[in-house]
């Protein structure tokens, strides 16, 4: 389903993005985990296009995605969302125009200075807010919500693509470990229920345990660790982080009870459908 | 042992033996560089002025005395004339309502021009990134040529009329508010731009959503300001040909006495208009920044 062969970025003098391979066959939840500056955001976003790469393939479907140029590359962004840490959404305007904004690529501009969205757009807009738990606030400016519910509009956005992957960069990493919770477990849902394939780059390692079905570690852009989440030990770790024996996963640790199954959240988000 | 001795007791440290009098002469020498600086500054002032005064037609002196003449004998036939104000400026109003349209339509065009010249001149914003050193120096030359001049030239090759005003004035505010514009642009956030860039937004719909909602407020309060300065222009331009307000100024004023009630009805109507066009864009501009929450 998606083969991504030596994909390198360069800055300058610095491989951010080190001959990255890995191939996934089914649409999981990946979790990267790895420490500031590993290269994690910057391969997010070669494969949403906002960065180019400078060498490797991506192949989606047998198509070269990094190949792409102009309106074909915007098309594949309109199949891979994208969400960020500081939710990037416009603040001055209302949710629902920020969740509109997922069909961009398929309206015209003229359509979209003059603000024409088609009716059935916004009631799907709105179903998807009425999905997420958020419908309430549908009038109101982005700027005016939480951070908790500003990433889930960004969510929202995301689903309004219909998109094959979504991509997460740090999703969680501005919020509080309750609205933490809620958004990667809504990520879960939606994984889960809708076979949309899950990308995110996450900063702790009990999130990436809980939610994942595979991590990859990386460190100073190469991938140094690719297994399953009970692989995942203290040792993996601090071969991740470049740690020595004084790391403690827990003194940074921002989940509320670590002993939660992995499962519990699918099995939610299954009861509240 | 105590802590703080009195000066005549304190053991003199090497170099630190005359502070007093380091300081004393240091005082001494800036003293003297300023009475330096005064003294040239006053050498030139009083050599221009006598350069000056001498290429006058008349002496300064002379000329001082006289410098309220004309006020004075507009003001004495006016205040004579007094009942003949209201007439003049219902005479004039159509010539005033010419050069505040002249302002509108030139600070509309201007600001759109200028709108685009910043987008294109900004960096991380533009479409053609490679472009902005030219966007650049297109408003530099659009700001730097005085709206008189475009206006002269245009009259010479047009004739007069308000249409050599307004493409003139249109032409100085774009290259004015292409400059502002560009300064807000610097500021924008471009978390939001990044978010529609995710979705596969064109730079058009960028542009629209994530830009404009931002800049918005600043770019009305800037075009509300240039407003206030197109309208002077505006009646300084009639005076070179291109009617309106400043035309009928001028003709009254050349004419000499026995029209002078006229130039007052005039000036009168003039200054008012631009203290209510300052007032009202002042208070707009104040809603605009203060109503929105101090954004």
């Amino acid at each position: 389903m998606l083969d991504v062969r030596n994909v390198t970025r360069v800055f300058g003098t610095n491989r951010a993005v080190d001959e990255v391979s890995f191939t996934l066959h089914e649409p999981g939840f990946i979790g990267i985990i790895g420490r500031s500056g590993a290269g994690k955001s910057t391969f997010l976003r070669l494969m949403n296009r906002l960065t180019d790469a400078s060498e490797g393939e991506i192949l989606f479907e047998g198509e070269d995605i990094l190949a792409y140029q102009g309106r074909a590359a915007r098309s594949w962004q309109s199949r891979c969302a994208m969400i960020f840490q500081q939710f990037n959404l416009v603040p001055r305007l209302d949710v629902v125009s920020n969740v509109l904004h997922g069909k961009l690529n398929r309206q015209s501009t003229l359509a979209t200075m003059f603000n024409f969205w088609p009716r059935t757009d916004i009631m799907h807009a709105i179903d998807i807010l009425e999905r997420l738990g958020i419908d309430e606030q549908a009038s109101k400016r982005a700027e005016a919500l939480s951070g908790g519910q500003q990433q889930r509009v960004a969510i929202a956005r995301a689903l309004m693509q219909d998109p094959v992957i979504i991509l997460a960069d740090e999703p969680i990493a501005s919020l509080d470990p309750m609205n933490a919770q809620i958004v990667m477990d809504t990520l879960k849902r939606i994984n889960v229920e809708d076979g949309r394939m899950v990308i995110a780059n996450l900063h702790t390692l009990d999130t990436a345990r809980r939610y994942c079905d595979r991590v990859i570690g990386m460190r100073d852009g190469r991938i140094v660790f690719d297994g399953t989440p009970d692989q995942l030990s203290t040792d993996a770790a601090r071969e991740i982080y470049g740690a020595d024996e004084s790391f403690n996963e827990d003194a940074t640790s921002t989940a509320i009870k670590p002993s939660q199954a992995p499962t519990q959240a699918a099995a939610l988000g299954v009861a509240a459908q | 042992m105590p802590t703080v001795l009195p000066g005549s007791l304190r053991p003199n440290t090497p170099g630190g033996i005359d502070i007093r009098a380091d300081y004393l002469t240091l005082t001494r020498r800036r003293r003297m560089y300023t009475g330096i600086v005064l003294i040239v500054f006053i050498a030139l002032f009083v050599s221009g002025f006598r350069i000056a005064d001498m290429r006058n037609a008349g002496s300064f002196a002379d000329g001082f005395a006289h410098v309220l003449d004309f006020p004075r004998e507009v003001v004495i036939e006016a205040w004579e004339k007094a009942g003949n104000l209201p007439g003049h400026a219902a005479r004039a109003f159509p010539a005033l309502v010419e050069t505040f349209n002249i302002a509108m339509v030139s600070t509309i065009v201007g600001c759109i021009l200028g709108t685009l010249l910043a987008l294109g001149g900004t960096r991380g914003l533009a479409y053609w990134p490679r472009l902005i050193p030219l966007m650049r120096r297109t408003s530099d030359i659009c700001r730097a040529v005085p709206e008189i001049v475009i206006a002269l030239v245009l009259i010479f090759v047009m004739g007069g009329g308000p249409i050599p005003a307004m493409i003139a004035i249109a032409i100085h505010t774009a290259g004015a508010q292409g400059k502002l514009f560009s300064e807000v642009n610097e500021n924008v956030d471009m978390k939001p731009l990044e978010g529609l860039s995710s979705v596969g937004a064109n730079w058009w719909q960028r542009t629209w959503l994530g830009v404009f909602p931002q800049v918005m407020p600043n770019y009305l309060s800037y075009s509300l300001l240039r407003l206030e300065i197109n309208v002077r222009a505006s009646a300084i331009l009639g005076f070179v040909g291109a009617g309106g307000i400043g035309a009928e100024l001028r003709n009254a004023m050349t004419f000499g006495q026995g029209k002078f009630d006229e130039a007052a009805a005039i000036f009168l109507m003039l200054f008012a208009t631009i203290v209510l066009v300052d007032q009202t864009s002042s208070w707009m501009r104040n809603s605009l920044t203060e109503g929105r929450g101090g954004q």
